[in-house]
């Protein structure tokens, strides 16, 4: 029996895989030391843990353990990273480059670093969501210290040309900083090879628990180092204060270690799902899957089903399907989501996509149940469109004065 | 956000979607809003001209369930009252009977525009001035 509701929202969060609640329960109870009690036991048993985690953390992404600073989760490893380039290298320049589709918590960190007298290039990025290498290599100066470039998009999951922007940032003298949230886990993420500086990650994106991210920070070439923006106890090599979350981490660590092994067949089966869902929703008339399509999460699609607006199509059926949409009106600020507006798409496009996220647990059963779902809200609200019977009567709605708002 | 059950009633059974014959002397047509707004509502009058009532009354709207059921619900209301008691309807009275939150005022203003359009596109047809309305506030 299909049980309801289906999650398909898992770019937002995953559930916790149960083994990884099953490693993390003895250090809510017997061993919940604090990892930095160096003189009993209970000291002992819960830094024994955290060491072992932080290799299970360092082997998902090819780092050196003592390379992994443990944080609340992506957000902070974001702020930290940022800022705390911002901050070290302030001797050798003020010049930030990101993105326009970054998430907030990076585009947030860099107008908080205008505010404070640094300069930061927003580049545009290209109908399918990568950015232009060339525009990069341009724009960086010799007042540039840093280059902030997300791994996977977490609205429409393209995947930057990661590796070609490292070479950049490294032909130049730039550190490259990559929030790497939506990759970690999914897709194989080797931090030497990939030849990232820094990286931010979070374990609840990943059958993980919330509460707990990583920030990668390089050792050696070159060997990296970033202003702490807590002050404290000088945990994580100084780097990150604050007593270690010990079940938080040893979850996170657990969590690692079932992608690295699973990865493969995990992605195998998942994208033959996410490309069924595809298909099967492309087969609507007036569909258009967002970015790109070759340079993708296997997990993730973003499909606009145009004349339908968002919030109505997940009305119909969000008690039973759990879905994001980039419509205004699923946020507070009634504007379209940023990233699908940075693709180029009009407004009109932008309300009407659906973001689908899948994952580890997501069955074919479910995706069929979508399918049907989502195509007979879509039939439906069409006919209740008067955008769609302006469009079947071949009006170009662009001709048509709408009343400005 | 939860909605309340009366959206959630005229979402899963919208009253009176369709088209009226726009060409006709006696509908009246209101399109208001805009894609990139992401709503846009047509609501049609049909109108007796003996009497002045109108007699039939339909929609469709590209939008959320707030901005569907605000049309579903002034296409009822609208069915079977005159011309003038048609204008006295307001967008509180959509936030009212529809228990729409904050956010989704514009869908309320929005119905009520609708209603204002298609009562001046009927007017003008007859020959009558267009009633000149204060600009909506919200949106």
């Amino acid at each position: 029996m299909l049980k309801l509701p289906i999650y398909l929202d898992n770019n937002a969060t995953t559930p916790m895989d149960p083994r990884v609640l099953e490693a993390m329960t003895p250090y809510f109870l017997e061993h919940f030391g604090n990892a930095a009690s160096r003189n009993h036991p209970f000291g002992w048993e819960a830094e024994e843990a955290v060491d072992y985690a932080r290799e299970q953390v360092a082997k998902l992404v090819g780092a050196d353990p003592k390379e992994i600073i443990f944080t609340s989760g992506a957000t902070e490893g974001d702020n930290l990273a940022i800022k705390g380039v911002y901050e070290m290298y302030a001797s050798k320049g003020n010049h930030i480059i990101t993105a326009t589709t970054e998430h907030k918590a990076v585009l947030d960190t860099c107008k908080h670093i205008e505010k404070t007298g640094g300069e930061v290039t927003y580049l545009q990025v290209k109908r399918d969501g990568l950015i232009d290498l060339k525009e990069l290599e341009a724009a960086i100066k010799p007042t540039t210290i840093l280059i902030a470039i997300m791994y996977a998009n977490n609205e429409i999951g393209t995947v930057q040309p990661i590796r070609e922007i490292s070479t950049i940032a490294k032909k130049h003298g730039v550190l490259f900083f990559s929030d790497a949230v939506q990759a970690v886990g999914k897709i194989p993420v080797d931090v030497n090879k990939d030849g990232i500086d820094l990286m931010a990650f979070t374990a609840h994106k990943m059958y993980g628990p919330k509460g707990i991210g990583a920030l990668y920070v390089r050792r050696k070439n070159p060997r990296v180092k970033v202003t702490a923006q807590m002050d404290g106890g000088g945990h994580e090599r100084g780097m990150r204060s604050g007593t270690l979350n010990v079940p938080g981490i040893v979850g996170f660590g657990k969590a690692c270690e079932l992608c690295r092994l699973e990865m493969e067949s995990d992605t195998k089966r998942i994208s033959i799902l996410r490309d069924k869902l595809e298909t099967e929703l492309m087969k609507l008339e007036e569909a258009y899957i967002n970015g790109s399509t070759e340079h993708r999460l296997p997990h993730v699609t973003n499909i606009s089903f145009k004349h339908v607006e968002g919030e109505g199509l997940l009305m119909g059926f969000n008690k039973n399907i759990a879905l994001s949409s980039g419509s205004a009106c699923t946020s507070a600020s009634l504007e379209p989501s940023y990233v699908l507006k940075a693709l180029g798409l009009g407004d009109d496009l932008a309300h009407s996509s659906l973001r689908f996220g899948l994952g580890r647990f997501t069955t074919e059963e479910q995706i069929d149940y979508t399918v049907k779902a989502i195509s007979e809200t879509v039939l439906k609200l069409r006919d209740m469109s008067p955008l769609w019977e302006m469009y079947k009567e071949g009006i170009d709605l662009d001709s048509i004065e709408w009343a400005a708002h | 956000m939860a909605y309340s059950e009366k959206v959630i009633d005229h979402y899963q059974n919208p009253k009176n979607v369709g088209t009226l014959d726009k060409s006709s002397k006696n509908v009246g047509t209101g399109l208001v809003g805009a894609p990139e707004c992401g709503d846009v509502m047509r609501l049609q009058i049909e109108v007796d001209d003996a009497t002045g009532m109108i007699t039939d009354a339909k929609f469709k709207t590209f939008g959320c369930g707030s901005a569907i059921a605000s049309s579903s619900l002034a296409t009822e209301w609208l069915k079977g009252k005159s011309i003038d008691e048609a204008l006295t309807v307001d967008n509180m009275d959509f936030v009212e009977e529809l228990n729409l939150p904050p956010v989704k005022i514009h869908c309320s203003v929005l119905a009520e525009d609708a209603i204002k359009a298609a009562i001046n596109d009927y007017r003008v047809k007859n020959g009558k001035e267009a009633i000149k309305f204060d600009e909506s506030v919200v949106h």
